[in-house]
């Protein structure tokens, strides 16, 4: 049997490949031959990058149409590119504009998708994928329409890994119809981000709407301080307006695996919990004995997080 | 302007949901599904736009008879009329399926914008939008957090990692909303009344000219092999604070035991 095309739709972030697709990168050189589709303008460093993961092959488009929010231009490459080269498998992060691009690619070229997988394999020549489901149910998903098959895989779900290797080049031809870029970018507006990010952090204080206003997430920010870690919080926080989107952890947010998360004053409904169950070791401080979150908990506090967080930092500084 | 948005009849997000174990679909119980709270806040966009500007504003669901119930709810909040995409043949759809349907309700419409919600609360796959802009070949706004319109622009704040993207388009286009758009308004007594009197399209698979052997699972590109419970349960020790910080003790033992301190 030829050996399994595996590509990974990549994307850049501050000029380097996004974490996310290193991921799938490990994923793909699992599964067979891995190659990454980056459809970006990008410097030699990035590409060497992507080689250095497991890409044997980069597919690299470099029109500048592609630094805009491109999906439209970017489905019409890919959907050229794979009817070109028939891989047998791509696999696509859970970003913003990656599902753009997967959802109105498989519309294009009448795919299917499984979207927030968090494993996939081979059984034979059938993709299975695991995607949670209905809450705490794991579903095992599989495709009736043969090659190719489109996964979306959540993040977190493969380590990033360096193995050292080389990947050969390929322009994909550029021409790219500007008729085809109808959404323009007028402008972007950057948050301001301070301490370690969320989803490197080893420490994440997280704040949910027992604070009870927006001006107490000071003392989550003085706890993290102390522990070296990142805030973040829950999306009842953030749709109120109390922090910005970028801290927003859960099934519509970050998925983040620290050594130690603290909920504080965070219920712990479902969404939430997709994104932050990996954590290592969970503290949860919460009112209400019955919380959901102190089922996850591997210590749970039940008391109020507004006397509580302040002496705990007190006591850490002490020491 | 003229604007459709979709809307889906999700099982209560607040009650366990139940799988068949059959056909490990959703149990879709008509007493415990609820208007997707998602999608109230593409209803609520809908509606602060047609206020500025006038028009109307569709809301269209593919679901069972019962799914009316959530479009009822969506033209108590304001919305003007329905179409309710239903047949027994689309149970079990995937979402190129539902794409495909939703886009044949609307085309002959021809909206100047269609909104949907980023991702639906019970299957939350985030696919069906992305599908339905391909198929009515319109641009899209995704993640949208704020939204204006002006002449024939519509100007979108989009949510992404590190910040947010200003993004602009001509209508038509296809919208995505999140729930920091603002408050959905609850439907008043009045606008209950009406909406009793409001019409609902009922569109089986033969008036929207597709063909049953490709909808509902015989059409479907995924399967499902197995679904399992993992009920990943903590057996975590539980400390109760007197109110004076009488936990900060616990808490700290457990920081130096697992070495973070
Ligand atoms: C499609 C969809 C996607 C979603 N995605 C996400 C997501 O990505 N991330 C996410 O977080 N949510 C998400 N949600 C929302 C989620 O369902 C919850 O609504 C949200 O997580 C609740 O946030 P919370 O825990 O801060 O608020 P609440 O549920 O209101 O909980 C507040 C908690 O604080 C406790 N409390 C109150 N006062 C105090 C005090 N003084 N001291 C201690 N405890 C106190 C209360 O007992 C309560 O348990 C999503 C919802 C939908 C429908
Ligand atoms: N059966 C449906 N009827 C109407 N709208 C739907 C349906 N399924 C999905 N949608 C729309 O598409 C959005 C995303 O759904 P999904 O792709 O299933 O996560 C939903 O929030 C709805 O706005």
């Amino acid at each position: 049997m030829a050996t399994r095309r595996v590509w990974v739709w990549t994307e850049l972030a501050e000029g380097a490949p996004h974490r996310l697709s290193l991921e799938l990168l490990t994923a793909a050189r699992g599964l067979g031959e891995a190659a990454a589709v980056l459809l970006a303008p990008a410097g030699a460093d990035a590409l060497a990058t992507l080689g250095a993961h497991g890409a044997a092959v980069v597919y690299h488009g470099d029109d500048p149409v592609y630094a805009q929010y491109a999906v439209e231009p970017q489905v019409a490459a890919l959907a050229a590119l794979m009817q070109a080269e028939s891989p047998d498998l791509v696999l696509f992060p859970s970003t913003f504009t990656a599902r753009d691009v997967i959802a109105r690619l498989a519309a294009r070229l009448g795919l299917g998708v499984i979207a927030n997988a968090t494993s996939v394999a081979y059984d034979g020549d059938q993709v299975v994928a695991t995607v949670p489901y209905a809450g705490d149910r794991v579903a095992t998903m599989t495709f009736a329409a043969p090659a190719p098959h489109l996964v979306q895989v959540r993040p977190k779900s493969y380590p990033v890994e360096p193995v050292g290797g080389q990947a050969e080049v390929r322009p994909v031809p550029a021409g790219v119809d500007p008729a085809t870029c109808r959404v323009k970018i007028v402008e972007t507006i950057q948050q301001e981000a301070e301490g370690p990010n969320l989803e490197e952090a080893n420490v994440i204080v997280a704040g949910g709407r027992g604070l009870g206003k927006a001006e107490n997430f000071r003392l989550l920010e003085e706890l993290a301080k102390r522990l070296g870690g990142a805030v973040g919080a829950s999306r009842a926080v953030v749709d109120a307006g109390w922090v910005p989107y970028s801290y927003q952890i859960g099934q519509t947010g970050k998925t983040v695996k620290p050594t130690l998360y603290i909920a504080c004053g965070i219920s712990g409904a479902i969404q939430h919990l997709a994104g932050m169950k990996g954590s290592r070791y969970i503290i949860a401080i919460n009112q209400d004995p019955d919380a959901p979150i102190f089922e996850n908990a591997d210590l749970g506090v039940v008391g109020d997080v507004l006397t509580i967080v302040p002496k705990l930092t007190e006591r850490l500084a002490a020491r | 302007m003229k604007i459709c948005v979709t809307v889906k009849q999700v099982p209560d997000p607040n009650l366990p949901l139940q799988v068949d174990p059959d056909t490990h679909r959703l149990v879709r119980n008509p007493e415990q599904s609820i208007l997707d709270p998602a999608d109230e806040y593409g209803i609520e966009t809908a509606l602060r736009l047609v206020e500025q500007h006038g028009g109307e504003v569709v809301v269209v669901s593919m679901g069972p008879l019962a799914a009316a119930d959530a479009l009822r709810r969506g033209m108590a909040m304001g919305a003007d009329r329905a179409i309710l995409i239903t047949d027994d043949a689309l149970a079990g759809s995937d979402a190129p399926t539902t794409a495909r349907a939703l886009a044949a309700a609307i085309r002959p419409e021809q909206p100047d914008l269609v909104i949907c919600a980023v991702e639906a609360t019970d299957a939350y796959t985030g696919m069906v939008p992305g599908m339905l802009a391909e198929l009515l070949d319109l641009p899209q706004l995704t993640f949208a957090r704020q939204v204006s319109v002006e002449g024939q622009t519509i100007t979108v704040h989009r949510d992404v990692e590190g910040g947010t993207q200003v993004l602009q388009t001509s209508l038509p286009a296809l919208l995505t909303v999140t729930a920091s758009i603002g408050e959905p308004r609850y439907p008043s007594f009045k606008g209950v009344m009406a909406a009793k009197r409001k019409p609902v399209d009922e569109r089986d698979v033969a008036a929207l000219g597709l063909a049953p052997s490709e909808v509902g699972p015989a059409g479907a590109k995924e399967r499902v092999r197995a679904v399992e419970l993992v009920r990943e349960e903590k057996q975590g020790k539980i400390v109760s604070d007197d109110g004076s910080g009488s936990s900060v003790d616990e808490i700290v033992a457990f920081l130096e035991r697992i070495q973070v301190v």
